[in-house]
């Protein structure tokens, strides 16, 4: 369990972590703190916030790495009372890069001179085009086993499916991505942004659901692994 | 072999090492990456049975004798394939060689064949180095680990301008398998890692060479499969799907392998133990018994026959690697090795990649 040390400034550190909240690991499309990624998360009296980050793996890929530390130090610095982020990834193979670089924001290709040839948003862009194609499958689903036919489905709009948490996260990740997501936008939805047709609907549905099922799965070895490496078993 | 309710699995465990990851061989001033690479192995361990995971003592360097009794003894397989991992930029003998697995699979002939490898990084003289590890070792297939580092560098391609010279190298050796396992780390750095369009691009570029996917790809699964179902000649190789999930995460092992089973098929994948990430006995039992749950959320995914799972278990790569079946575990039809088209009613090919 995350240690919140309560500082002199008592809402700061629920704030931090409700900030911390809002940061994906953009491979996984879910919340940091949900995966276990934040180790702690503290405010000293002067408004510092002082969060520890760890990861599954020493060698969990860098740039993924780098956009949750970068995130989670912006999340946590527009807190109101946090006057100063001291965000570090601890126990990563890449540590001393990435904390340095986001601590003085220089952005990625700076923190890995010679190694990279840009920023990432690209690489954040296919992602969150996964998290939109994973999303179809937890929307549409339902409405599939309730018995909507493909041509309803392709007719859907957002307007039309019921309310839920997954719609919302749906919508979210296409205005993110520049995609439609008002109550007239078209449920399906190919990679660009294109209308799915009746015919297509059956095997855009399964690419959806296999997109699904390889992002959840990618979350189930990061829970397990991060599980293995800090919590399990007694090694060493 | 192995023998279930009268019906015999002939048992080639596609992917296996032979490692020594031991304190001894952690290269000076680089211990904190060796030791990093196999607590991250050590971590998988923990995803197996509780009754199957060893200390880490043990897990750093197993003997001869473990190896043969946790294979061969106990574990049921009847031909093994090493797959070859350098990683001499952490390890100072290498972590497990072509010299260090060929010197055991020397002493089982019949029963191990061993994997080279090759890195567009090591330019002509690697290529010198390939021919004659191919005549020393007799060689069918190389691992290729795209995210190995090695002097500064973090990783490469196989669309390389060398990797090319590497891969029309093989075809003219006749190493026809092409073992690829993708990495967290590759230049540049700011591209994803895992991706797998370069495996797509030299696929169908050497149609007569095998591309088998280890991990099938993972993280990439749906990558992965979107290109499997366009290319006759890529393979899932199911090496840390089945002794990753089967145990330790039930239903999202059968929502992969129902995913596995239809976008790729059961003639083109081949089972891999990983030893000594885990050992292969329980992988065996385990999948023999394993049956897709009668739960509706997977009712529409394939059933696995007795045949499903002798072609998973061995007689696919059986016919990869051109390796004799004992008649009475046979089946007359797999078609692997075979140049079959790809289900074109599955390879819209306009819409396939996600965020393409």
């Amino acid at each position: 369990m995350a240690d919140r040390t309560a500082g002199p400034l008592s809402a700061a550190p629920s704030a931090a972590w409700s900030a911390l909240a809002t940061v994906l690991d953009p491979e996984l499309d879910e919340p940091i703190t949900d995966l276990g990624f934040v180790t702690s998360v503290a405010v000293t009296g002067d408004g510092t916030a002082r969060v520890r980050l760890r990861l599954p793996t020493f060698y969990c890929a860098p740039n993924f790495s780098y956009l949750m530390v970068a995130d989670a130090y912006d999340a946590v610095s527009a807190v109101p009372g946090i006057r100063h982020a001291d965000v570090q990834l601890e126990d990563h193979h890449a540590a001393p890069e990435i904390n340095a670089g986001v601590a003085a924001g220089v952005g990625f290709a700076s923190s890995f001179p010679g190694e990279a040839t840009g920023e990432l948003h690209d690489l954040r862009r296919v992602f969150l085009s996964k998290a939109v194609m994973a999303g179809q499958d937890r929307v549409a689903r339902p409405l599939v086993d309730a018995g909507a036919t493909p041509a309803q489905l392709a007719r859907m709009t957002l307007g039309e499916v019921p309310a839920s948490v997954d719609l919302d996260r749906l919508r979210r990740r296409r205005t993110a991505l520049g995609l439609p997501a008002d109550d007239d936008a078209p449920l399906l939805l190919h990679p660009d942004g294109s209308r799915v047709t009746t015919e297509q609907v059956p095997l855009h549905l399964r690419r959806a659901r296999l997109t699904r099922v390889g992002m959840e799965t990618n979350g189930e070895y990061c829970r397990s692994l991060l599980d293995s490496r800090y919590i399990g078993v007694n090694r060493r | 072999m192995y023998e279930k309710d009268g019906e015999k699995y002939f048992i080639v465990d596609s992917h296996s090492h032979f490692w020594d990851a031991s304190r001894e061989n952690w290269k000076p001033g680089r211990e904190e990456f060796a030791k990093g690479w196999i607590d991250c192995f050590y971590g998988y361990h923990q995803l197996g049975p509780p009754e199957t995971r060893w200390d880490y003592e043990k897990y750093l360097k197993v003997s001869e004798e473990d190896f043969v009794r946790d294979m061969f003894t106990d574990g049921y397989v009847d031909v093994a394939i090493f797959q070859s991992t350098y990683l001499k930029d952490w390890y100072t003998d290498g972590f497990n060689t072509v010299e260090r697995n060929g010197a055991l699979a020397e002493k089982y002939p019949g029963r191990l064949i061993v994997n080279g490898r090759w890195d567009p990084r090591d330019g002509d003289k690697g290529l010198d180095q390939l021919a004659a590890d191919a005549e020393r070792w007799h060689l069918k297939g190389v691992k290729l680990y795209t995210a190995e580092w090695q002097d500064g560098s973090r990783g490469w391609k196989l669309t390389d301008p060398m990797s090319y010279r590497y891969l029309e190298k093989c075809q003219e050796l006749g190493i026809i398998n092409q073992h690829v396992h993708k990495g967290p780390t590759i230049w540049p750095l700011n591209k994803d890692a895992f991706d797998m369009s370069d495996v797509d691009q030299v696929a169908t570029d050497f149609p007569q060479l095998n591309f088998i996917v280890e991990h099938v790809g993972l993280p990439r699964i749906e990558d992965f499969c979107f290109m499997a179902v366009q290319e006759p000649n890529v393979y899932a190789g199911c090496s840390v799907v089945i002794g990753g999930l089967m145990h330790a995460r039930p239903k999202f092992f059968a929502k992969v392998m129902g995913e596995l089973l239809f976008w790729v098929g059961e003639d083109k994948m081949t089972f891999g133990g990983d030893y000594n990430i885990w050992t292969p006995k329980w992988q065996v039992e385990g999948l023999v018994d394993w049956q897709m749950p009668d739960d509706d959320a997977f009712s529409d995914y394939q059933r696995l026959t007795t045949a499903t799972k002798k072609k998973i278990l061995g007689l696919n790569a059986a016919k990869l690697y051109d390796i004799p079946v004992p008649a009475e575990c046979a089946l007359p039809d797999t078609s692997a090795g075979e140049q079959t088209a790809p289900a074109e009613q599955l390879a819209d090919s306009e819409h396939l990649v996600a965020g393409g």
